[in-house]
């Protein structure tokens, strides 16, 4: 099946098996692997996108099921060499210390600044609550996160 | 973790999602958000041939608010729920149980005709949708029919659905304005492990048991108790909770589940918040 869509501002037809999954499309077909793939049932955050402006888990959505939709992947937030804000604050605050989990932390993080741009620390540690790192603490993330509403 | 292979369909309207449903039988599912669905498939314990897509259907994304009831589409997303004005002033139990359903994605794509279908014990909305005794309206090759979401509800991931029948919408009635709504729960997981959801009216009381049991357990000698103290005798309502759990074949630790279900029911009507006007 064909699936028409915007991903990082760019239009983009795929033509894929009807069961296909958004993160094998993303990160086979398109070769864009900063999507990462990790607990595979929705709950670690790892493959965090944005569809139409909502954070979805890319590991159990259909490619099919993004017809139509505006796609945003962590490759889709840099302007050139100039990072988006909230990849700028979590490079300011440290917020990362293996990595693996950073682009859907900051994935989570965008969602939260479109949705909620006054958010408060429990908004925060809500949309972050569901984004899971094994190796730091989420208090560099949630001051990065903090800065990153400051400045949006 | 990958999928077989099936076919995607996208009928606009009702009908014919009812008669691509009837037409491959028990080789074809609903697909709506998927956030239980694709789990289920990835995990390999089911492989249906043919998804017939329910998203382009404008009838189960309706979503009224009026003084008396909420209308929800079965399409409609925990999320726009959980971020509903209107809902949030006259129900705030209801947002915030929304609201701590599974994470923001799964909440983003799933919907709650779908969390209601799936059926799986450990469903928050089932749980004070039943207190509050919320009506499903199901269309079929037979036509449509409306059942009682207690009645909806048969067991374990065990609904009344009919082959080829697709759950339209939920009509929740709203109890009276100043009536109190509480829903409180336990998750050890995203899932509640134990739950209660309680609705404080002079006239009628509900007390339900949510996750320990297949579906949710109502337990009216509790609901009397506060019905017959103006919803102020917690303790013996959570007395009478605990002998309902024990009285229910539950297995081992029926102790410790009782307590949890009677301290779920203490909290929830603590929790209880008025329900406003429109």
């Amino acid at each position: 099946m064909e699936t028409e869509f915007t991903l990082n501002g760019h239009a983009e037809v795929v033509d894929a098996p009807d069961h296909e999954l958004l993160i094998d499309t993303l990160r086979a077909r398109m070769r864009l692997t900063g999507t990462k793939r990790s607990c595979d049932v929705e709950i670690c955050g790892a493959c965090t996108v944005l569809r139409d402006g909502q954070a979805i888990s890319a590991c159990t959505t259909l490619t099919a099921d993004v017809d139509g939709a505006d796609v945003v992947t962590v490759e889709g937030l840099a302007d050139g060499d100039e990072l988006h804000p909230v990849q700028q604050a979590f490079v300011d605050h440290s917020a990362a210390q293996c990595g693996f989990c950073t682009p859907g932390m900051v994935m989570s993080v965008v969602a939260l600044c479109l949705e909620y741009p006054d958010a408060d620390e429990e908004r925060i540690k809500e949309y972050l609550s569901s984004t899971l790192c094994r190796c730091t603490g989420y208090v560099k993330i949630i001051e990065a996160a903090q800065q990153a509403l400051e400045q949006m | 973790m990958s999928m077989s292979p099936f076919e995607l369909h996208r009928p606009d309207d009702l009908l014919s999602a009812v008669r691509l449903l009837e037409k491959y039988g028990d080789d074809a599912v609903l697909h709506m958000g998927g956030t239980e669905l694709l789990l289920l498939m990835k995990l390999g314990f089911a492989q249906p041939g043919h998804l017939i897509d329910g998203k382009r259907i404008a009838d189960l994304k309706r979503l009224e608010v009026a003084d008396d009831r909420l209308t929800i589409g079965a399409g409609v997303t925990h999320r726009r729920i959980e971020r509903h004005r209107d809902i949030a002033h006259m129900m705030p139990a209801l947002v915030s149980l929304e609201k701590a359903v599974a994470n923001i994605r799964v909440r983003n794509a799933g919907t709650l005709g779908g969390n209601l279908c799936f059926a799986e014990p450990h469903s928050d909305p089932a749980t004070l949708l039943a207190a509050l005794d919320a009506t499903v309206d199901l269309v079929g090759p037979q036509g449509g029919r409306t059942l009682p979401l207690r009645e909806f509800l048969i067991g374990a991931f065990a609904t009344a659905l009919a082959p080829a029948e697709i759950m339209t919408r939920i009509t929740v009635p709203l109890p009276r304005v100043g009536a109190r709504v509480g829903y409180h729960r336990l998750a050890l997981k995203e899932r509640p492990t134990v739950a209660a959801a309680v609705v404080l009216d002079d006239r009628r009381c509900e007390v339900w048991i949510g996750a320990l049991t297949a579906k949710p357990l109502p337990v009216p000698e509790a609901a009397a108790v506060l019905a017959s103290s103006a919803g102020r005798d917690v303790t013996a309502a959570a007395e009478a909770t605990r002998a309902a759990v024990l009285a229910v074949d539950a297995g081992e630790g029926d102790d410790y589940r009782a307590q949890l279900a009677s301290v779920m029911v203490r909290r929830a009507v603590a929790d209880a918040q008025p329900r406003l006007a429109l």
